[in-house]
């Protein structure tokens, strides 16, 4: 069966595009997506995978193809044909991949314009042009000192612009080998990263000691910390659940077990989360969370337990020296 | 039948005259560029070897999710020289070095380079400077990645780090003093009628990858020795509690080590240009798009660094220029892809070992390239910055890149060197092996780097475990591979069969003397080859009827 050439051709170029749009959109290659702007990442990823699957079938089976049909016959041991160049051929291979790049550009552009990358432009310049005009609260609480420092790396989905006031602030300190996180709203500090759903946030990120970096894969994004400057990230998460946030920047012989979690969580349950966290750090007479025994002292609270642990009165005595309390 | 004849160039017995060389020479201050090639491509072979035993040594640990095989101290130690070894001891000097020196006076019809002794003293800083590297393994090797960013670098192991930064001034003054004499060599000593615009491809990217040694690798110097005043000195370029930058050294850094990674591909892309179509028995496609887009690639190369820095201290705009201009340089590197496969096409492929691993060559680095552009995109590099997506990216473009395409190089020349043919069935099973082996182990790392798995972590997200192991497998895999590589080039080359002047019937200059080339290369005037790609016409460099010569031929 002699199948024309260009009919072939035609049925492998139908067949590419059609297991490249395929494998776009169901390459399952990305964890769930929990924040405003991860889906636009995640697209424009589908994208970028689709156009390279193409690409890669093209090639690999353009050299597999000739693997196979252009070996030498056997006992011939002349040459090729001498073809050496094809203008209009190396026009469009050069052509083709010049307007992807250039549409893969734009196309990024606009999904990091979108996530606020550029915002920090835009606020300076903003600041610059319309000295005194009224700027969105949360501006002027990052901005008090002077536009010209260096205040690098705003990237989020909300753009500082569209924050009424509302939302979330969080100082966060990366150093040897942990996340801390400050709520300088209400004062708390915890190891991991409470966070209400639909809620803006903002991360402000700090180093104690060496390069870190946040990252939250589900958020799909990631800022370094560095020491002796505030980097920033702003977003919006959208979807509830326990997420980990990664450090990605050599920090250390424990870098890889540099880990911290954010929840997010309806608005019902942060709130709880944050009185509990309030009450939790603020000493009582009247403690609203009864801590059985907060006031007898370790040898009375231990007393019925010593069997069961395995040890004696004195070796508790040896262990836990007494003192008041 | 259409062969090369050699008949008229080459004397059937050599005359006395035309000098032998001794097996002793090799271990000497040898100023003959073949003798320097060949030193340099053994000793960074053996620095191939050691590297691939610390990548072992990684992947060991890495085949669990616990931190069970070596100390995490340890692993991070072993990523960095892993690292260093591979880029500073084994490409740069393998693919500017090793076949630069033996291919480019031989390719240009020239009896040498241009500074000869220069030469010989670019090689003899490496073994120095590579021993230094390694002995830093007894005072507490450097752990801080082959990037060695402060403050981190400045606060581990204080001599590990010193040791580091001298040998890698050292490394780097090698390549430097070996691109000053390629570029030199090749602006100057082409034999007459031999232009521009006519040397065989692996010129073209021999011209631009010193040159972005020349620019770049001074500007690395740089951070290093304010790195070093850093550690040793007391002062505070890079260290925030002194007032100093962190971000100022990764500028530094990466203006010199992306061009690096051009350094280390540009040579083999000429190499392929070369092998390819001696194989297929076809001309090399497309000759002025690839010499070229080896120039435009070593321009844009200069202007792309902060792709590196895109989660760091760098400004939006910024990141969009940067994002662009790495976009833009798919387009040179396409331009290449696409030609190869071309050149292949139609022709009549002899699939030797050196044929395969040039094919396997552009097979890998498409999808090395093609992860590249992925990585160009500066929103979605935010999310796989600093993770496997990256790891798994470096690793085609660098083993399925250089490493194959230096393997496609070597059985290719080996006969040239040697004067005698590698065993050809243990090529193949070289090439197999090696296949299987990197795929499996990073294909995929593309996953587990989407996924949430960062980059120089010794322990990881359980959720990881079966890949890693997976990639674990492929590793020793690559390990193994390598075996009946280094026993029959061993073997052959000691006891293989002799190869004669031209085993392929090449048409390019290096083939058209004995193997190996004498002392002076050629004898009497070398050999007038107008076209090194001439495959498919009749070609006798000896004898041309007038009409065919141009005046140009005859005079530079």
């Amino acid at each position: 069966m002699n199948i024309p050439t260009n009919i072939a051709t035609l049925i492998v170029g139908v067949l590419v595009t059609l297991i490249s749009f395929w494998v776009g959109q169901h390459h399952g290659l990305l964890p769930v997506a929990a924040s405003v702007n991860a889906p636009l990442i995640d697209g424009l990823f589908d994208t970028m995978i689709t156009l390279s699957v193409g690409l890669f079938l093209l090639v690999q089976g353009a050299l597999i193809f000739a693997l196979f049909k252009f070996r030498k016959p056997k006992d011939d041991e002349t040459d090729g044909p001498p073809w050496k160049e094809n203008l209009p051929l190396e026009i469009l291979w050069t052509g083709i991949p010049a307007i992807i790049v250039l549409g893969l550009s734009v196309y990024s552009f606009e999904v990091y314009s979108s996530i606020g990358g550029l915002e920090q432009l835009a606020m300076q310049a903003h600041h610059h042009s319309m000295k005194g005009a009224a700027i969105a609260a949360p501006l002027n609480s990052t901005n008090q000192s002077s536009p010209t420092e260096p205040r690098l790396a705003t990237i989020g989905f909300t753009a500082p612009a569209n924050v009424k006031g509302t939302g979330v602030t969080v100082d966060v300190t990366g150093l040897q080998y942990a996340w801390i996180f400050n709520y300088p709203d209400s004062g708390i500090t915890s190891g991991e990263l409470h966070l209400p759903l639909g809620q803006d946030v903002q991360l402000k990120i700090k180093a104690m000691d060496v390069l870190h970096a946040f990252w939250v894969p589900q958020f799909r994004l990631k800022q370094d910390a560095i020491p002796g400057r505030e980097t920033e990230l702003w977003f919006k998460p959208t979807v509830i659940g326990t997420y980990p946030i990664v450090c990605a920047e050599l920090c250390g012989s424990f870098h890889g077990a540099m880990r911290s979690q954010v929840i997010i969580e309806p608005q019902s349950d942060y709130d709880a989360w944050v009185q509990q966290q309030l009450a939790d750090s603020t000493p009582s007479d009247h403690p609203t969370i009864a801590s059985a025994g907060q006031s007898q002292s370790v040898e009375t609270r231990l007393a019925p337990r010593l069997a069961e642990m395995g040890i004696s009165e004195l070796t508790l005595a040896q262990v836990h020296p007494h003192h008041d309390g | 039948m259409i062969t090369a004849q050699l008949d008229g160039i080459l004397p059937v017995n050599p005359s006395p005259e035309l000098t032998e060389r001794k097996w002793w020479d090799y271990f000497t201050f040898n100023t003959d560029h073949k003798v320097i090639g060949i030193q340099y491509l053994v000793t960074s072979f053996l620095f191939y070897l050691v590297g691939g035993a610390l990548a072992t040594a990684v992947r060991k640990e890495l085949s669990t999710p616990e931190v069970d095989f070596v100390s995490r101290e340890l692993y991070n130690s072993l990523f960095t020289m892993h690292a260093t070894v591979m880029i500073f001891l084994w490409i740069v000097p393998a693919a500017n070095g090793a076949f630069g020196n033996f291919l480019l006076p031989l390719m240009i019809g020239a009896r040498d380079m241009a500074f000869p002794r220069l030469n010989a003293i670019a090689f003899w800083l490496i073994p120095p400077g590579g021993i230094l590297l390694m002995s830093s393994f007894l005072v507490g090797a450097p752990a801080s990645g082959w990037t060695s960013y402060p403050p981190l670098s400045l606060m581990n192991g204080k001599w590990g780090e010193l040791i580091w930064i001298l040998s890698l001034l050292i490394l780097g003054t090698s390549s430097i003093l070996g691109a000053v004499n390629f570029i030199t060599t090749l602006l100057l000593m082409r034999r007459p009628g031999i232009g521009l615009n006519n040397m065989p491809l692996f010129c073209w990217a021999m011209l631009s990858s010193s040159a972005l040694v020349l620019i770049s690798t001074p500007v690395l110097a740089g951070a290093l020795i304010l790195l070093c005043f850093d550690l040793i000195g007391g002062t505070s370029f890079f260290n925030p509690t002194g007032g100093g930058d962190p971000i100022v050294y990764q500028h530094m850094f990466w203006f010199y080590s992306h061009p690096a990674v051009y350094i280390m591909i540009l040579p083999v892309f000429g190499l392929v240009s070369e092998i390819l179509p001696v194989h297929a028995r076809k001309p090399i496609f497309g000759y002025q798009a690839i010499a070229y887009s080896s120039l435009a690639i070593s321009f844009l190369g200069l202007i792309v660094w902060a792709h590196h820095m895109f989660t760091s201290g760098v400004p939006g705009w910024l990141r969009m220029f940067f994002m662009v201009a790495t976009m833009v340089i798919a387009v040179p590197t396409g331009i290449k892809v696409f030609s190869w496969v071309a050149t292949v096409w139609g022709g009549k492929l002899r699939l030797n070992s050196g044929m395969l691993f040039a094919m396997g060559f552009v097979s890998m680095f498409v999808i090395g390239g093609l992860s590249g552009v992925m990585l160009a995109s500066a929103p979605f590099d935010i999310h796989v910055h600093d993770t496997y997506f990256v790891v798994a990216h470096l690793h085609y473009v660098l083993f399925g890149g250089s490493v194959f395409g230096l393997y496609a190089a070597i059985y290719h020349w080996f006969p040239k060197m040697t004067g005698r043919m590698i065993n050809e069935t243990w090529g193949k099973v070289h090439f197999v092996l090696t296949l299987v082996g990197f795929n499996l182990c990073f294909l995929p790392m593309h996953k587990v780097g989407l996924a949430g798995m960062p980059r120089r972590v010794a322990e990881y997200d359980p959720q990881f475990a079966a890949i890693n192991l997976i990639c674990s497998i492929g590793a020793y895999l690559l390990a193994v591979s390598t075996i009946p590589f280094v026993i029959n080039a061993v073997y052959s080359w000691v006891r293989g069969p002799k190869a004669g002047a031209n085993p392929w019937n090449a048409i390019s200059p290096e083939w058209q003397t004995l193997s190996p080339p004498p002392i002076e290369n050629y004898l009497g005037e070398p050999p007038f080859v107008p076209d090194p790609y001439d495959y498919g016409k009749d070609y006798n460099p000896g004898k041309r009827p007038m009409s065919q010569v141009k005046a140009a031929d005859l005079w530079r």
